[in-house]
């Protein structure tokens, strides 16, 4: 009753909740006051470049390692150990016993987290015949390729059904077919109920399959809400070329407008693109062509991880 | 605590398998062969040597009624002293023209004799490669004794069999103290030192993320910790067992032949069984705390010398309580955590009465648990890079 009480709390709220987390290795603070909220049953995607705190953050989330100070909640546990049974991990660095064979390999990882090793082995069976390694279940882990054996921990990480799946850069090192597998095993756990958390630093994935991200950068949280958050962060860009290369409809474009090949690039002014337009039509600009674009996610994110670079920079500049 | 079994079960069980299944296994179980073979080979080619070397053939030149008496006087003396102690005697035929045929005897390459007794019986005489105070001049003179005497003469000793306190018994279960300890202290060394590499494997693979995410790194330390245990108990049943049926099958009387230990041997068994588990786990437990903060198999080498130099440490100071269990040194030994378990065994041996045992491993047990929890909090610490440091390494600020 507890557990079914607990389970309901949780999908009510977040299934991973972080206040200012810090942690310092000696002199280096590798985390700097995180503080997440995951929501039950979505996939949530933490972004930074390399070296930002993704991995640690999550070390911490998994309670491989705890903190300096600030609190974690897994699952309703305090103690994400606690809800180990309940939880997945796929770790940046991939490892597995090299001798033993692809379906124990799996099972094992499977009966750390509490599921008996019969059943184990029979889902590992499943698994691997399903992602096309079925031939491969009884061969021992060195005789696979690196994408095998990467599938292979993979379907370690989910043997057990976990609700919560934590996954440290899970693209790197797959080839694009494999990329787009790993893709479409996301979204079938996510449809099936569990929350997803993954680091990457390649956005593209991120922007195709995140609900929610939060951008990393200098162990601190720079950004965190929905994609569509992030890209409105930027102002629209707008691509204009026109027939007159003087006018009064030059005071209508931004002084920081660049011209690239007889065309303008700049920031979609604040009052929106109407009095745009209006300034081009009455100052007889002589309109080509005219595109207003909605940023990417990748540059929502370099801008915010540079401001955040930029600004982490500016905080350390005092002390120097 | 039932995640921590279930958890460290689940660790134990991979490492077991993964040890015991592998074609290194074999190797391992037949290592004690190898000195054994060794150690066979150079006996019976020393007691081949010995053999011929040691016990000298005397010539007899007489007649042939005279020989029967010596060699009959001689088997009385074989059954008093062991058939391989007395000089062997061999019969060559008289010729009384030729009065240089003893020496002839001595020299010739067929007969190969030390010494050559000849004339009659009444006059003796022995000619060879012999001194007064040889023992084998000794021997022929108790020969030439004996077989002079008439049978009739010596005197039957009437016998009463009666139960008699054993010379020597402390001496005798201070010997078997002395042989459990070595035994205890050999297979420790031998096998304890694997648990040194035993994280090595985790951390070369990138697998200790993957565990250490799962179970309380706790269960990691004890399973590997009960692995290994399960796999060198499988090692020794199988010396053990060979080396008892060796005994049987070499030694009169088999392995009840050995001196009895004071606690009796079914007693001693069991305690020699538990307290080299105990051993095993104290000091596998600090090998495994000291293995886990190595990076390399290059480290973990070069940590092997003095791991095994400390054993042999706490193997002089446990030695100290043989033939004298109750001194203060033997106390202090049995008290400090990493010799109780070879000095208790040795107590075994010498001092009767069982609760000190129980008080003893319970006292290990304790330690156990702390050596292992101290270790896995290390390793979180120092591996893993978990929490603060201990206060003793923080550097202090530069100021």
């Amino acid at each position: 009753m507890l557990r079914q009480a607990q389970h309901e709390r949780v999908h009510e709220g977040f299934a991973v909740e972080a206040v200012d987390l810090v942690k310092e290795f000696g002199e280096t603070r590798a985390v700097d006051g995180v503080s997440l909220a995951v929501p039950s049953g979505s996939i949530f995607g933490l972004l930074g470049p390399n070296g930002a705190g993704k991995t640690t953050t999550l070390r911490i989330l998994l309670g491989i390692i705890d903190p300096s100070s600030g609190t974690r909640r897994v699952l309703g546990h305090e103690r994400p150990l606690e809800a180990a049974r309940e939880v997945g991990y796929l770790p940046e660095e991939r490892g597995l016993y090299p001798s033993m064979h692809a379906r124990d390999a799996i099972a094992f990882v499977g009966a750390l987290r509490g599921l008996p090793l019969r059943e184990g082995r029979r889902r590992a069976d499943e698994l691997l015949e399903e992602h096309g390694l079925g031939e491969w279940a009884r061969r021992p882990i060195r005789n696979l390729s690196k994408g095998m054996a990467q599938t292979v921990q993979l379907l370690g990480t989910i043997i057990h059904g976990p609700r919560l799946i934590v996954l440290d850069e899970p693209f790197s090192g797959l080839d694009a077919i494999n990329q787009a597998r790993l893709e479409e095993l996301i979204r079938r756990q996510a449809r099936e109920g569990a929350t997803i958390i993954f680091s990457t630093h390649v956005i593209a994935h991120a922007e195709r399959l995140c609900e929610r991200i939060a951008i990393i950068a200098q162990g601190r949280v720079a950004f965190e809400g929905s994609v569509d958050e992030a890209r409105g962060r930027l102002r629209p860009i707008v691509r204009l070329r026109t027939r007159s290369q003087d006018g009064s409809w030059r005071s209508a474009i931004p002084a920081a407008a660049r011209l690239h090949n007889g065309e303008w690039v700049f920031e979609l002014p604040e009052g929106g693109p109407e009095p745009l337009l209006k300034a081009l039509i009455d100052g007889e600009a002589g309109i080509e062509t005219l595109a207003i674009e909605r940023p990417g996610l990748h540059d929502a994110f370099v801008a915010i991880a540079g401001d955040a670079a930029a600004e982490a920079m500016g905080h350390q500049e005092p002390s120097e | 605590m039932m995640q921590l079994v279930r958890s460290a079960y689940v660790i134990a069980r991979r490492d077991f398998a993964a040890t015991v299944l592998s074609k290194a296994f074999i190797f391992f179980l037949l290592g004690p062969l190898f000195p054994l073979l060794l150690g066979g080979l150079f006996g019976t080619i020393g007691a081949r040597v010995a053999t011929q070397t040691e016990r000298p053939t005397v010539a007899v030149v007489g007649t042939q009624s005279d020989f029967t008496r010596y060699s009959n006087a001689r088997n009385q003396l074989a059954e008093a002293m062991g058939e391989q102690q007395v000089v062997r005697l061999i019969y060559v035929t008289q010729d009384p023209a030729d009065r240089g045929h003893p020496e002839r005897v001595l020299t010739s390459s067929s007969v190969s004799a030390r010494a050559v007794l000849y004339g009659s019986l009444d006059e003796p005489h022995v000619v060879g490669n012999l001194s007064p105070n040889d023992p084998v001049a000794s021997q022929l003179r108790l020969i030439v004794k004996t077989a002079r005497e008439p049978e009739s003469r010596a005197a039957p000793l009437s016998m009463t069999r009666a139960e008699a306190a054993p010379p020597g018994l402390s001496q005798d279960r201070a010997l078997t103290g002395q042989l459990g300890q070595m035994i205890l202290f050999f297979l420790t060394i031998l096998l304890s030192g694997m648990l040194l590499s035993q994280l090595i494997e985790e951390k070369s693979n990138k697998i200790i993320e993957v565990i250490a995410a799962a179970v309380p790194i706790d269960a990691l330390f004890v399973g590997k910790l009960f692995a290994m245990l399960a796999a060198s108990v499988l090692g020794i049943v199988v010396w053990v067992g060979s080396g008892a049926l060796l005994v049987q099958l070499v030694k009169q009387g088999g392995v009840s032949a050995l001196p009895p230990p004071a606690v009796g041997w079914p007693a001693f068994l069991t305690f020699g069984v538990t307290y080299f588990a105990m051993n095993y786990l104290l000091l596998g437990a600090v090998f495994l705390t000291i293995g886990a903060q190595a990076t390399t198999v290059r480290e973990v080498q070069t940590l092997s010398m003095p791991v095994t130099f400390a054993q042999v440490l706490i193997f002089g100071f446990a030695s100290t309580s043989i033939g004298s269990p109750n001194s203060p040194e033997a106390l202090a030994a049995a008290v400090f955590p990493l010799s109780s378990p070879m000095v208790m065994l040795a107590r075994a041996a010498e001092v009767p009465g069982l609760w000190t045992h129980v008080a003893a491993l319970a006292w290990q047990l304790l330690w156990v648990v702390l050596i292992l929890r101290m270790g896995a909090r290390l390793f979180r610490t120092t591996v893993l890079k978990s929490g603060p440091r201990p206060r003793w390494w923080k550097r202090k600020p530069v100021t």
